[in-house]
């Protein structure tokens, strides 16, 4: 079985990141979820960013 | 007084932000303001009102700022801002959030999607993170360059995994709504749809007719271009074609690019399921010459499905719901209440796909209509933001959403502009979309009411009258209350129609009278 019907065969687990209200949305309906609080990394620095990946 | 405030290393969300911004332009005194982080569209955004100063050069996107014009004391501004943002922080769930992927995946191990809406210029990385975890991705993001696009559903298709999106604002996996979706029943119907909107109300009218949806799979809007080849597209008919709980397939999008068409078709054959496919406002030779049944609107495609899940007898969706006589009558009776200056349509939508629909029908009743997304680029509107004759808006078009929430968010937009042009007395029919379900307002008849009214009253002071015409896409289960929506509009004088194709359909037929008339 491919991914995607495994997927259609299992209870949806989701990780929300970005808008906090998706999150709401799905707890309000008993969906898990686990809501990222996210911020752009490297201090918003794109140029770090960059240079972060790099090194993993 | 002008000022900026800025608050270092404290983020947001771009829609609370939003909302926010929305909120401080009501306090009393203020004549602009932006609360925001500063990304570059937002400086660029306080730029264009005149609020950018100096200080906003060396802050980056984890910085918040509020830029405020006021008569009054910015201090009462700043502090209003800070208690809207309380309230905000305190209403989402106080429960506790990782920082990052690895962690929430450490929290969730058997997590199986990620929904990703962080800006775009973040959205490509954080779904490759995802994908590399296998976790399925819905990334409602936009600006995700094409590129990236491409990447990322190459990676989707080696791994089996969904990669909805860019820019992919509904899908319902599992009965699960996710975005910008509705609350639908489930069934044995799977639709895989490349326009937002257009997912919407097909699954809707399902839902409303006693079908039912085994899954919805959005795959962002330029999944049919060639650069992508449709990957989304074919990788969910082959998820629906394994899947034992799907036995009709529903394709929707508009029409796929020229090299694209048969790919889609030639993978919708092999999952050997009965299928509908609206490409909507394309050829409809192409699809029965590969043995499927080509729908001629949203609402079309609904009931051709319900029909083949039924294993019923193909035919088509009647023109109208209510009986050809009752129609004229009612067409005629709107139409004899206005003045002969009274002439032209405004089509408001926040929908992207009901306007591209609408647009459609409406040219087979009075040619074509001024647009900010005309389907002949000879009438492309100079200025969006002024109406031309015969005129249809999508409010949900990137010029409209710069630095605001979508308009099925926040509506006020679509209600200004519409105040605005009750003042022009050769507005004869208006026709509006509302679009209910998760993530939209809560209430979004009730945001347009005032306007609403204005416009009937101005048109009464004339001598006239102004017909609106509404639909609303939606279930009675979705949070907003369909029964209830309605209600008010009509409680309003406003004539709704089932669905968005007779709304359009109907507004048609009164423009036709319209015309007649002038003739005569």
């Amino acid at each position: 079985m491919n991914r995607l019907n495994e997927l259609f065969d299992s209870k949806l687990k989701v990780i929300n990141i970005g808008l906090h209200g998706f999150a709401d949305d799905l707890k309000s309906l008993d969906v898990d979820v686990i809501d990222v609080d996210w911020r752009p990394p490297a201090g918003g620095s794109k140029r770090m960013a960059d240079l972060l990946k790099k090194l993993k | 007084m002008k000022k900026v405030i800025v608050k270092k290393n404290t983020y947001y969300d771009s829609v609370t932000l939003m909302t926010v911004s929305k909120e401080a332009k009501k306090i009393e005194g203020v004549k602009e303001v932006l609360v925001g982080m500063a990304t570059e569209l937002n400086k660029g955004l306080a730029r264009n009102i005149g609020l950018y100063t100096e200080e906003m050069d060396t802050l980056t996107p984890n910085d918040l700022f509020i830029a405020v014009d006021t008569d009054g004391d910015p201090a009462i501004v700043e502090n209003s801002v800070e208690d809207l943002l309380t309230k905000k922080k305190e209403a989402v769930s106080s429960d506790f959030k990782p920082h990052t992927l690895d962690s929430a995946l450490k929290m969730m191990p058997e997590a199986n999607l990620a929904l990703i809406s962080v800006p775009g210029a973040y959205a490509a990385d954080e779904a490759r993170k995802a994908m590399e975890n296998n976790l399925h991705v819905m990334l409602f993001s936009d600006n995700v360059s094409i590129k990236d696009e491409v990447e990322l559903k190459r990676m989707a298709v080696e791994k089996g995994l969904l990669m909805m999106g860019p820019d992919c604002g509904t899908a319902i996996i599992n009965g699960i709504p996710l975005a910008f979706a509705n609350k639908v029943c489930r069934g044995d119907i799977g639709v895989v749809g490349a326009s937002g909107t257009g997912t919407q109300e097909v699954t809707s009218i399902i839902s409303r007719l006693g079908g039912g949806l085994s899954q919805v799979i959005g795959t962002g809007g330029r999944d049919l271009k060639s650069e992508v080849g449709g990957l989304m597209m074919i990788q969910g008919i082959d998820g629906l074609a394994a899947d034992p709980d799907t036995r009709v397939i529903v394709l929707i999008s508009k029409p796929p690019s020229g090299d694209v068409v048969g790919k889609v078709l030639s993978a919708l054959k092999d999952a050997g399921k009965p299928a509908v496919v609206d490409f909507i406002g394309g050829d409809p030779k192409i699809i029965e010459d590969y043995g499927f049944t080509p729908a001629k609107s949203l609402e079309d495609a609904a009931y051709k499905a319900v029909l083949l899940s039924c294993g019923e007898k193909i035919c088509d969706a009647p023109q109208f719901t209510m009986p050809s006589g009752e129609i004229d009558k009612l067409a005629a009776g709107e139409a004899e209440k206005m003045l002969p200056s009274q002439r032209h349509i405004k089509a408001f939508y926040t929908g992207g796909t009901l306007c591209d629909e609408a647009i459609h029908i409406l040219q087979e009743y009075i040619g074509p209509l001024y647009s900010n997304v005309p389907l002949d680029a000879s009438y492309a509107l100079n200025d969006p933001n002024a109406s031309l004759g015969n005129t249809a808006i999508d409010f949900g078009d990137d010029i409209f959403t710069a630095g605001r929430a979508h308009p099925m968010i926040d509506p006020s937009m679509r209600a200004e502009r519409l105040a605005r042009e009750s003042e022009d007395e050769s507005i004869a029919v208006v026709l509006l979309d509302f679009v209910l379900g998760h993530g939209s307002n809560m209430d979004p008849v009730g945001e347009m009411l005032d306007s609403i009214r204005l416009v009937k009253e101005r048109a009464n002071q004339r001598g006239g009258y102004v017909s609106i015409i509404a639909s609303v896409c939606g279930t009675p289960e979705d949070p907003q209350g369909m029964d209830n929506q309605i209600n008010k509009l009509r409680e309003a004088g406003v004539v709704v129609m089932p669905t968005n194709a007779q709304a359009a359909r109907l507004a048609g037929l009164i423009m036709r009278r319209k015309y007649d008339e002038q003739v005569k």
